[in-house]
């Protein structure tokens, strides 16, 4: 049941030939059974989620009109806060954290009615590729238990790929929605910067983050943007753009669409596999009646380093509100009310958060700030530049999501570096603020899925659903599911 | 160019504390990424303009209304320690 699409499912209510209250239960016993290997879950909502399933199934009974979304089971990553229910961002530090608020997205979502199931895993503040960095649990990938979900939003991407809840909701900084749905062979948005409101998004690079969201299906993806895309005078980053009618873009013809394929980011290290997959996804775009052609964004091989300067940068800066004062966890012992901070913060933090904190502290002190800070920028502008001049040919930009599928679990934990260029082809879209969506396009020799990213120019996901619709449609690989 | 004592300053500006043996991986690790980085030396940006945000907006304001803020009790709900409706410190003057 929970495999089917929104639509299928939001009929099924409607026509009462089910209850969301069998719905929530059939993805709290889908949980119950498989979250002990799992690890996608840090709380599950039972009564919560039980409840707001009894108002849907009354609102029905009732003849009240419903939202699309009403009494679906969805799942949210834990570090977006839910007003009630812990939102800890995976660190010891934020562990009894309870937010008296809820994010925007969430409380748009809860007026539609849906069933928030629960919060799921992620990398500490959302720093990570793996969902290793989780202080409470490491997360599987559904494909191969022996390894990784991809991370920030592992849990969010494992919970939909193994069909705990019908849809979730990620954070992106870097590629944080866009890598786990590769690596779970599944359908990841990260939206245009601004398009959906940030508002109760736990900050981790503020020039950078946004929330985006995992599906099974495009038309699902479609159908969850317009629910929670917007402007929010909660947000002052969010724009003041209308939202299109984004599933009106599903399968649409492509006819002389036209494509770019940057060779930077089919190049060396990019796994064999993930190229020949890549390769016959070209081609049938082709068939589709798309015009693909290769060309060079140069500077789009300096991103992993301009990424390193300014995600810490700006993390060291947010991160410094967990002080011990007014929220988290307080050490018990420390000398003088400096020594507090200290104490707290160093009992809180796990490793890769402290490491992050540092760097950002160091590129942004006196005597490194221009050197590292301001020359991260004015190459910002230059990938931000090349991204533009290719739009003004093209429609549609098209990478791997990733260079090579999930990885082993410990493989690459004690090389941070290692892991940061795994998000290659991420992190680019970040940088420019544009949408990117990956999609499942093959399967590599080991039978475990790859991704195809799709980009954009800022606020045109239509065409990005417009293009993955048209290639979901001459394709199957999204309707895999992996055995559990 | 990372060395202890590199480490030790900046731990100081973060407000972290480190033992000696992770004092030691944090030279490994962070030189290692910070060489890295510094590829971007290599890099012309003579005149080119600093993007601080993507979408380049400006400052948005909202109408200044008078509207109910978050009741005292629930900003304090997750404080570690509280006393007569404030957040409580440790003594900073003697």
């Amino acid at each position: 049941m929970l495999n089917l699409s929104i639509k299928e499912l939001s009929n099924k209510l409607k026509t009462k030939q089910i209850s969301s209250l069998e719905l929530t239960k059939a993805s709290l016993d889908r949980i119950n059974t498989t979250d002990s290997k799992l690890k996608a879950f840090l709380h599950v909502a039972k009564e919560e989620a039980l409840d707001a399933a009894k108002i849907v199934d009354k609102k029905i009974a009732n003849g009240e009109k419903i939202s699309v979304l009403a009494g679906i089971p969805m799942a949210v990553k834990d570090n977006i806060c839910t007003k009630g229910i812990k939102t800890t961002c995976a660190s010891k530090l934020l562990k009894d954290f309870v937010p008296p608020y809820d994010a925007t997205v969430m409380k748009n979502l809860n007026e539609k009615n849906v069933i928030m199931i629960g919060k799921t895993n992620l990398d500490e503040f959302a720093m990570g590729g793996s969902t290793e960095n989780s202080a409470f649990e490491i997360t599987k990938n559904p494909w191969d238990l022996e390894r990784v979900p991809g991370g920030s939003s592992g849990g969010s991407a494992v919970a939909v790929s193994s069909n705990q809840v019908v849809y979730s909701l990620g954070s992106d900084t870097g590629g944080s929605v866009r890598q786990p749905a590769a690596f779970n062979g599944i359908i990841g948005l990260k939206p245009t910067y601004g398009r959906i409101s940030r508002y109760g998004l736990v900050a981790f690079a503020s020039s950078l983050d946004q929330i985006g969201i995992f599906t099974k299906n495009i038309e699902d993806c479609a159908i969850v943007l317009e629910e929670i895309a917007g402007k929010d005078q909660m947000d002052s980053t969010s724009a003041d753009i209308d939202v299109d009618s984004y599933s009106e873009y599903i399968s649409k013809p492509i006819n002389g669409m036209k494509i770019a394929v940057p060779r930077e980011l089919m190049q060396d290290g990019v796994q064999e596999d993930i190229k020949n997959a890549l390769k016959s996804s070209i081609e049938k775009l082709e068939e589709l009646g798309a015009v693909v052609e290769e060309i060079s964004l140069e500077n789009l091989k300096h991103s992993v380093e301009t990424y390193y300067i300014i995600a810490p940068s700006e993390a060291s800066s947010n991160l410094s509100r967990y002080d011990g004062i007014r929220f988290g966890d307080r050490a018990k012992e420390f000398k003088s009310l400096e020594d507090l901070y200290i104490q707290s913060r160093t009992l809180g933090f796990g490793d890769e958060v402290k490491r992050r904190i540092m760097i950002g502290t160091y590129t942004l002190s006196a005597g490194y700030y221009d050197a590292y800070y301001k020359k991260a920028l004015q190459v910002r502008t230059l990938i931000k530049r090349d991204f533009e001049e290719a739009f003004k040919k093209y429609d549609v930009i098209l990478t791997p999501t990733t260079p090579n599928t999930a990885f082993k679990i410990g493989e690459k934990i004690n090389n941070p570096l290692a892991m940061y260029l795994e998000d290659i082809c991420t992190i680019p879209v970040n940088m420019a603020g544009l949408p990117g969506i990956s999609i499942p396009c093959g399967f590599d020799k080991n039978a475990m899925p790859i991704g195809m990213q799709f980009i954009s120019k800022a606020f045109d996901e239509k065409t990005l659903f417009k293009v993955a619709s048209a290639y979901q449609n001459a394709t199957d690989y999204h309707k895999k599911s992996p055995k559990l | 160019m990372i060395d202890k004592e590199t480490i030790e300053k900046i731990s100081k500006l973060a407000r972290l504390e480190f033992s000696e043996k992770e004092k030691e991986d944090l030279v490994k690790k962070l030189s290692n990424i910070l060489g890295y980085v510094e590829n971007l030396q290599s890099i012309d940006t003579t005149g080119v303009e600093i993007t601080y945000n993507p979408n380049g907006f400006e400052n948005q304001f909202r109408k200044d209304e008078v509207k109910e803020s978050m009741p005292r009790e629930l900003v304090l709900q997750n404080a570690p320690d509280k006393d007569v409706g404030c957040f409580k410190v440790p003594k900073v003057l003697d």
